[in-house]
């Protein structure tokens, strides 16, 4: 049913994603329990560690070079994904659920007539079919879906599937330069937000409500998110009063997440709110309302002041840090 | 210039998700529907682009489904829209065969600038935009957080993680939209009485096969509910033990 399959690589900056290492990694397994035969192609400029993908479980790397495809072109990865996967014959294409992968998945779909699978957390083969879960509602529901086509393609929710070295595992690169990409559609510039880590990779993440009282108090969550190493987050109602920026926005109508621990303070747990956080491995509760919604997800609750209860909880960080 | 602007009528983001009895789509009772929250921004953004194009532009909302799509294509009427088109096909669909359906009556009307939310809040897959450009052989920038149109020109900004990418482009293009792009509009009274007017055109849809099928709607894994530790700071050191050694988070 899965002949050939191809992993698109994403890089920023020259530098391989670490959700790009999950999709080689459930590539390589995918290909040994289907006997189908699995590459990954990359497509930019200089590229840092490239044979490391190879620790992954892939035993070919395509690598599209030129300058112009150091940035994220839309058009040109489109055009030369789609007819590398038809002259390959590929028949199962997968990405990472990234805005990369999510913007470039249904264009090569439709390109190659595939069908689409975005944000899968579970596959598995069943009476040779590829079986795809994925969360809906932003998690409030779970839904099976299958391929009705041939052509496939994929794409997988970060921080879900394992990235798992194979020792003694190589691979052949194969370099191609790139003549005139089409760059109709294309990436001039990026702009980093300041040093701050996305509520979409994070591995924990403090979010703060309209608890936290007014914007001059995100400090408190800020101070403790650092201390974590944590990214901050935010309820819709807090970046719709403009506390807050809409990227931090964690919901349905923001970003759906799942890192290993959610801290929410101040939040009571809007049932929007909780969709796009439930999924979280461990959720600790920072409320003053005891029956507050939030309470009833979390895993460890403190039904008391945040004011009081999160300069003690970084303090106690810091302690056990040293 | 004629602008379409293609939405989709999803549950209310507030509502209780229960799986309907034929376990493949949900329990609509106690259901309210509201126009999908991210094709708001895209139907302010066309009515605010067709302010400065002026002349003899139009905003043309689309929607695949049923009838009841109609109550929110006449919501964006009231906004300011000009006319709807309803593409009726009562059978699910998955975002190919719509991408499909939406393709070829934006063809056979013409329009060149084409806005769809970054993803409907019900199936959340956010592709229906992309996969409607490429079909059309548009441009297509996705989670626009702000566009500038210069004669033929596109520049716009799309959210990515940590950041944003700034992206250039040119027209014919599909924007999709992402918070932070506008504000949209409230309908006015005078909107909502003039929008009982407009014209909603219904066609049947183009026939088309899914590339996908649905084999079963689940529940959520169960979470277990945890417990209170305390009500004061005092329980803080308990919690970072917890978080420590049980959980091994931290």
């Amino acid at each position: 049913m899965i002949k050939n399959i191809i992993v698109v690589i994403e890089q920023r900056e020259g530098k391989i994603k670490k959700s790009s290492l999950e999709t080689v990694s459930t590539a390589s397994k995918l290909a040994s329990e289907t006997k189908s035969f699995a590459q990954a192609v990359v497509l930019g400029s200089e590229i840092e560690n490239l044979s490391s993908i190879a620790e992954y479980g892939v035993s070919k790397i395509i690598h599209f070079k030129n300058n112009d495809l150091h940035n994220y072109s839309p058009s040109a990865y489109t055009k030369i994904i789609s007819e590398f996967a038809i002259e390959s014959g590929s028949d199962l294409i997968i990405f990472p659920n990234t805005s990369f992968g999510k913007d470039l998945a249904p264009r090569i779909a439709a390109r190659i007539s595939a069908g689409c699978i975005m944000d899968t957390i579970h596959i598995e083969i069943s009476e040779d079919e590829l079986i795809c879960r994925r969360p809906i509602y932003a998690g409030k529901a779970m839904l099976d879906v299958k391929f009705l086509s041939e052509k496939k393609v994929l794409t997988l929710r970060p921080n879900v599937f394992k990235a798992e070295k194979i020792s003694g595992s190589s691979a052949e690169i194969i370099l191609k330069e790139v003549s005139a990409p089409d760059l109709t559609t294309r990436v001039i510039d990026i702009k980093k937000s300041e040093g701050k880590l996305d509520v979409a990779e994070a591995d924990i993440i403090v979010s703060g409500g309209r608890g936290v009282k007014g914007p001059e108090n995100f400090h408190l969550i800020e101070e403790l998110a650092d201390t974590l190493g944590a990214a901050v987050g935010a309820s819709r109602a807090v970046v719709d009063a403009g506390w807050r920026p809409h990227g931090e926005q964690v919901g349905q109508t923001g970003k759906t997440v799942s890192p290993s621990l959610y801290i929410a303070c101040g939040i009571s747990g809007a049932i929007q709110h909780l969709a796009g956080m439930s999924s979280s491995k461990y959720i600790v509760a920072i409320n003053k309302d005891k029956d507050a919604p939030i309470f009833s997800i979390a895993d460890y609750g403190i039904a008391g002041d945040l004011f009081e209860v999160l300069p003690k909880l970084t303090e106690e960080i810091k302690k056990m840090r040293s | 210039m004629k602008i379409a602007v293609c939405i989709s009528h999803v549950p209310d983001t507030a509502a209780k998700i229960n799986i309907g009895s034929d376990q493949k789509t949900i329990d609509q009772h106690g259901v309210t529907y509201i126009i999908n929250p991210y094709d708001e921004f895209g139907i302010e953004e066309a009515l605010n682009q067709k302010e400065k194009f002026g002349g003899d532009s139009e905003v043309i909302i689309l929607s695949v489904g049923g009838e009841a799509n109609k109550e929110s294509i006449r919501k964006a009427l009231a906004m300011g829209a000009d006319r709807g088109i309803l593409l009726k096909d009562e059978n699910p669909k998955d975002s190919f065969a719509i991408a499909s359906i939406l393709a070829n009556e934006i063809k056979a009307l013409g329009c060149e600038l084409v806005f769809f939310g970054k993803q409907s809040v019900d199936y959340d897959n956010s592709i229906t935009g992309q996969l409607t450009a490429e079909l059309l052989n548009f441009s297509c920038i996705s989670v626009v957080i702000s566009l500038n149109l210069d004669g033929n020109k596109v520049l716009a900004e799309r959210e990515i993680e940590g950041g944003k990418e700034l992206v250039e482009s040119k027209l014919p293009i599909v924007i999709t939209t992402q918070k932070g792009l506008n504000e949209p509009r409230y309908a006015s009274l005078k909107g909502i009485m003039s929008a009982k007017k407009k014209v909603i055109e219904e066609k049947s849809a183009l026939a088309v096969n899914n590339l996908t099928g649905i084999i079963k709607m689940n529940r959520p894994p169960a979470k277990k509910s945890g417990r209170i530790l305390g009500t004061d700071s005092s329980v803080v050191p308990e919690l970072v033990k917890l978080l420590h050694d049980e959980a091994k988070v931290i």
